[in-house]
């Protein structure tokens, strides 16, 4: 069960794609899962050979536990990876339940319900046995790993909108927990970019017009090319830097709450590809057929609010990112050009970091680095 | 006999009486007595003069009447036909078969009851077989005769009746690999011989409370058929080994440690054995009965250690 958002703590397998035997290529949508945020399509990270299914259909189960053993087709020994996204091959360290110390008493656990309650992430020495003398079985760990469905009837019955907000509550208070946020936020002539803009789109089908966001995406994208400091993970104490740039979206959705799916490699798609990027993650997001992938691969996350028409957003990082961008709303305002005070389309960027992961000098310098991107907008 | 004109049987009955369980009825008056020889009461002399006679490039069958008295014999078996090709750097080869009856049933007491087959499966140099079906006892002979080593078939007593399909133009198979006689998902019946009657009948049973189990019939004694063994508890996660011997040092100890060294994380519980109880095989009816590992023994012991099927 990958895990879709920091604070996703379990999520029901709603529906396979595939069958044991069949055979499967890194990215293809094998499982539906339904998770707080709506029913999204996992990816699998590996390419083989479906061995096995662990979790049949209606079964809510903790993120970490393996859904499927697939064979690695590099493998010819037959050793089998599981279906553990890279990057989360080990639970999650809060997750890991602690190692029981030596008794006196040992609980009575076989073999194989200590060698599948490992592959489960699952403490057998906590569980009732069933079998003789109270022997803990296998049948027993698995009947644990399969979080027992909340119950149809009763008043713990929590509506999607309730559970999104707790997700979203929990979220933003690990991050402002644990993350020592700083902020920078300058104030960017977009007169150059929308001219430009009004140009290029002079000769576009309608349908294919770019919209200033676009251009704000893409800036944000090639700014952190110039300074990748901010395109990092911290990770148990440490800045883990990442290669590739996942640009995270917010999107609002209308039943309320929000997710941030992410554009795969944004800084390598040109503007009409990432416009359509943008309108179809929207559209996805708001029907509820998001990629895990799209969940958690993020990097970085950009929230635009311009359209609600505030001035300034100060974002709360989304973690475990490291940096967060706000855009407000492009508006015309007085602006001092060579000497002359005149009306220009601004627009209001900030800048959240992690100020363990850096610091406020290279940040200046992304965000200087962006607004740099948006005078040139040929460049994007 | 008909095939080969160095093969010859060799013990004590097997002639004019045409074999304690009559297994050579008939041969004296087709084969004649050169081939079809009945001996003097001395176990030591005639399995000695089949390993000599083996030695010497013939092909001889030796009859023992049971494993019981085989024990005469012991000394032929281990120190020379067990021995000599090791002995001899691979000079001698002794391709001899020996036939005996084993097991209890059928209230002969105790000196004509015992499974004493493991005693001999601990031997190196040597190969044992356990048929429980016509084909087998057929096929193990054939093998046997083909081996150029000793090989010894144990026949259980209780079989001798039982009738079953032969194929009699079957080529001559390999009885070494043990063999799944009935597919099971929840546990494994280790059988063979005389117990895999039993254990096919328990797993009847059984299957009327919805526990399905397999039944796997080893065949082979030595060497046994460890990976077949893995495999199936691979499988099933739960193990049951029915062996008519004693329990202590039994070849069902064995299979059980073999599973233990092989299929350790596989097992989801403990491997039971159903043996014969530590006892002189009596003779009455009822306390032979409750001696010996019984269909009822194998069920009771199969609910321990497989939850309820719903």
């Amino acid at each position: 069960m990958p895990s879709l958002g920091a604070e996703m703590e379990r999520g029901r397998l709603v529906e396979w794609r595939v069958r044991p035997g069949g055979r499967v290529r890194r990215g293809d949508i094998i499982a539906e899962v339904e998770t707080d945020k709506g029913l999204i399509d996992v990816e699998v990270f590996a390419s083989g050979v479906v061995e096995r299914i662990l979790i049949e259909p209606g079964n809510m189960v903790a993120v970490g536990t393996p859904l499927a053993v697939i064979r690695e087709e590099e493998a010819a020994t037959g050793v089998t990876g599981t279906s553990l996204p890279p990057g989360q091959a080990a639970p999650q360290p809060e997750r890991t339940p602690a190692q029981p110390t030596i008794a006196a008493w040992a609980p009575r656990v076989s073999p194989l319900a200590r060698r599948r309650a490992r592959e489960l992430g699952i403490d057998a020495s906590t569980l009732r046995g069933s079998g003789a003398d109270g022997a803990v079985t296998v049948a027993d760990v698995e009947r644990a790993a399969i979080v027992p469905a909340e119950p149809a009837t009763g008043a713990t019955l929590e509506p999607p909108a309730v559970r999104m907000r707790r997700v979203i509550g929990a979220a933003m208070l690990r991050s402002k927990r644990e993350i020592p946020h700083f902020y920078l936020s300058t104030t960017i002539d977009l007169g150059p970019a929308l001219s430009w803009l009004a140009a290029a789109n002079a000769t576009r089908d309608v349908s294919r017009r770019l919209l200033p966001g676009a251009l704000l995406l893409k800036a944000v994208a090639l700014g952190l090319r110039e300074v990748p400091e901010l395109n990092a993970r911290w990770e148990e104490g440490a800045v883990r830097q990442l290669a590739d740039i996942h640009l995270g979206v917010a999107i609002s959705l209308r039943g309320g709450g929000l997710v941030a799916p992410a554009i795969h490699h944004a800084d390598r798609l040109d503007l009409e590809a990432l416009m359509a990027a943008v309108k179809d993650l929207v559209e996805r997001a708001r029907a509820g057929s998001l990629r895990s992938s799209e969940l958690s691969d993020g990097t970085i996350t950009v929230t635009s609010l311009g359209d609600r028409g505030v001035d300034t957003v100060l974002p709360i990082i989304f973690p475990p990112q490291a940096a967060m961008v706000g855009f407000g709303r492009v508006v015309e305002r007085p602006w001092v050009v060579e000497g002359s005070v005149v009306a220009r389309p601004v627009v209001h960027a900030s800048l959240a970091a992690d100020h363990r992961v850096s610091d406020g000098h290279r940040a200046a310098r992304f965000l200087a680095g962006v607004e740099a991107r948006l005078r040139q907008p040929e460049s994007l | 006999l008909l095939a080969d004109e160095r093969v010859f049987l060799i013990g004590e009955d097997v002639g004019k009486y045409g074999g304690a369980y009559a297994c050579s009825a008939g041969l004296l008056e087709e084969f004649g007595p050169e081939r079809i020889r009945d001996t003097p009461l001395s176990e030591s002399a005639f399995v000695g003069a089949g390993i000599g006679a083996a030695l010497a490039g013939m092909r001889p069958i030796v009859e023992v009447m049971t494993v019981n008295f085989s024990l005469l014999a012991l000394d032929q078996v281990v120190n020379n036909a067990a021995a000599l090709r090791h002995m001899s750097g691979g000079q001698f080869a002794i391709p001899l078969v020996v036939r005996m009856a084993t097991g209890a049933g059928r209230q002969l007491a105790a000196q004509h009851s015992h499974s004493l087959e493991n005693w001999y499966a601990h031997v190196p140099g040597i190969k044992v077989l356990a048929p429980a079906r016509v084909q087998d006892a057929r096929d193990m002979l054939l093998a046997g005769l083909e081996d150029p080593d000793p090989v010894f078939i144990f026949e259980h007593q209780g079989l001798y009746a039982s009738e079953g399909e032969l194929d009699d133009d079957a080529p001559p198979a390999a009885p070494w690999r043990a063999v799944v006689r009935r597919a099971g998902r929840h546990v494994t019946l280790i059988a063979y011989g005389g117990s895999l009657p039993k254990a096919l009948a328990a797993a009847e049973q059984l299957s009327a409370e919805g526990i399905d189990a397999e039944v796997l019939d080893l065949r082979c004694l030595r060497p046994l058929d460890k990976a077949s063994l893995v495999a199936s508890v691979a499988r099933t996660h739960r193990a049951v080994v029915v062996d008519e011997g004693w329990r202590a040092g039994s070849l069902a100890a064995e299979v059980s440690a073999l599973l233990m060294e092989g299929a350790f994380y596989d097992l989801d519980a403990p491997v039971q054995r159903v043996c014969s109880e530590e006892v002189p095989i009596p003779y009455a009816r009822h306390l032979e009965e409750a001696a010996l590992p019984q269909p009822e023994k194998i069920v009771g012991v199969v609910r321990q250690i497989v939850p309820p099927r719903g």
